[in-house]
């Protein structure tokens, strides 16, 4: 399976992902910059976090612009798995392929720790490598992280299983029903504050991201590979 | 050449985290008087009038770009510049 890493100016988790990827799930991944028109080649999106554009005027608002967002938003009508951590969640708000906005955390305060998430639903093909109600240690690192929606939004989130993660225990940035990651009606886009591709090695902390990239793998060898 | 003076600020419906510390900031100074304070941004832009109505450009790009509607307003006005 070949994944793309989209690398805006101001990312800085992209060396993770293509990391997480290539040499800890084994497959195929490419740095793939934002001015890029085609991302056909590509069977899975991954928008890593950072500060795209110095996350001037609200973080995320710009990057939704490039070039490439359209390709992203067309691999994610194809169905194609898409990945936003962090400021890529915040990317994929901004363009409206997740509902929400995301605030300031409630105590101002930048939260870089490593926090337990529950697997609220399983059953998608981010989560299926885990098992429902879970708790796994993934770290988190931000300042905008305090995700909103009106309650009309939130009642959809909830009647359709679209929130995935959410905070064990203490909320870390009072996102609202303790969210830490939500995926779209048709459940192919994943967006979460946390970040999978840092606990990928039980020898940096944690190996419990990993396997939300090998249930990626899994869907996509389940649709795409005929077994003899 | 026209200036247009746009305010964007938090929906009253949205906490503004910033607006509330500095709100207890203002209180521990003794500004009793202090009721709430909300945090927002001002953004200054300078068109030149196209055949679009200046109106319909503006809304279009606070809406797009400059204010995300689902937690921020937005609200403006416009000011005739003095051409250098």
């Amino acid at each position: 399976m070949k994944f793309a890493v989209i690398v805006f100016p101001g990312s800085n988790c992209d060396i993770d992902m293509y990391h997480a990827i290539k040499d800890e799930l084994g497959e195929e991944a490419e740095y793939v910059w934002h001015d890029t028109e085609d991302l056909s080649g590509y069977d899975g999106i991954l928008l890593p976090g950072g500060f795209s554009y110095g996350d001037y005027l609200r973080s995320g608002s710009i990057a939704r612009f490039s070039n490439v967002m359209k390709e992203v938003v067309k691999a994610a009508e194809e169905g194609k798995p898409v990945l936003g951590v962090c400021n890529g969640f915040q990317i994929l708000l901004e363009a409206g392929l997740l509902p929400g906005a995301m605030l300031r955390n409630k105590e101002l305060k930048f939260m870089c720790r490593t926090v337990g998430l529950v697997v609220e639903n399983p059953d998608t093909m981010f989560t299926s490598a885990y098992s429902k109600n879970q708790v796994i240690q993934i770290p988190i690192a931000h300042g905008e992280g305090n995700y909103y929606c009106d309650d009309t939004v939130f009642n959809d989130l909830k009647a359709n299983n679209q929130i995935v993660f959410t905070y064990e225990g203490l909320n870390p940035n009072g996102s609202l029903g303790n969210i830490a990651g939500i995926t779209n009606a048709k459940g192919n886009v994943l967006g979460m504050m946390p970040h999978p591709e840092r606990a990928v090695d039980a020898l940096l902390g944690s190996a419990d991201g990993l396997n939300l990239f090998q249930s990626i793998v899994k869907h996509w060898r389940d649709s795409n590979v005929i077994t003899a | 050449m026209m200036k247009i003076k746009i305010h964007v600020t938090l929906r009253e419906s949205v906490l503004d985290p910033q607006g509330t510390a500095v709100k207890s900031s203002l209180h521990a100074m003794n500004y009793h008087e202090v009721q709430d304070v909300r945090i927002g941004k001002y953004l200054e832009v300078m068109i030149e009038p196209s055949d679009r109505p200046v109106d319909e450009v503006v809304k279009e790009m606070c809406e797009k770009l400059l204010a995300n509607t689902v937690i921020e307003d937005y609200e403006y006005e416009v000011e005739e510049a003095v051409t250098q």
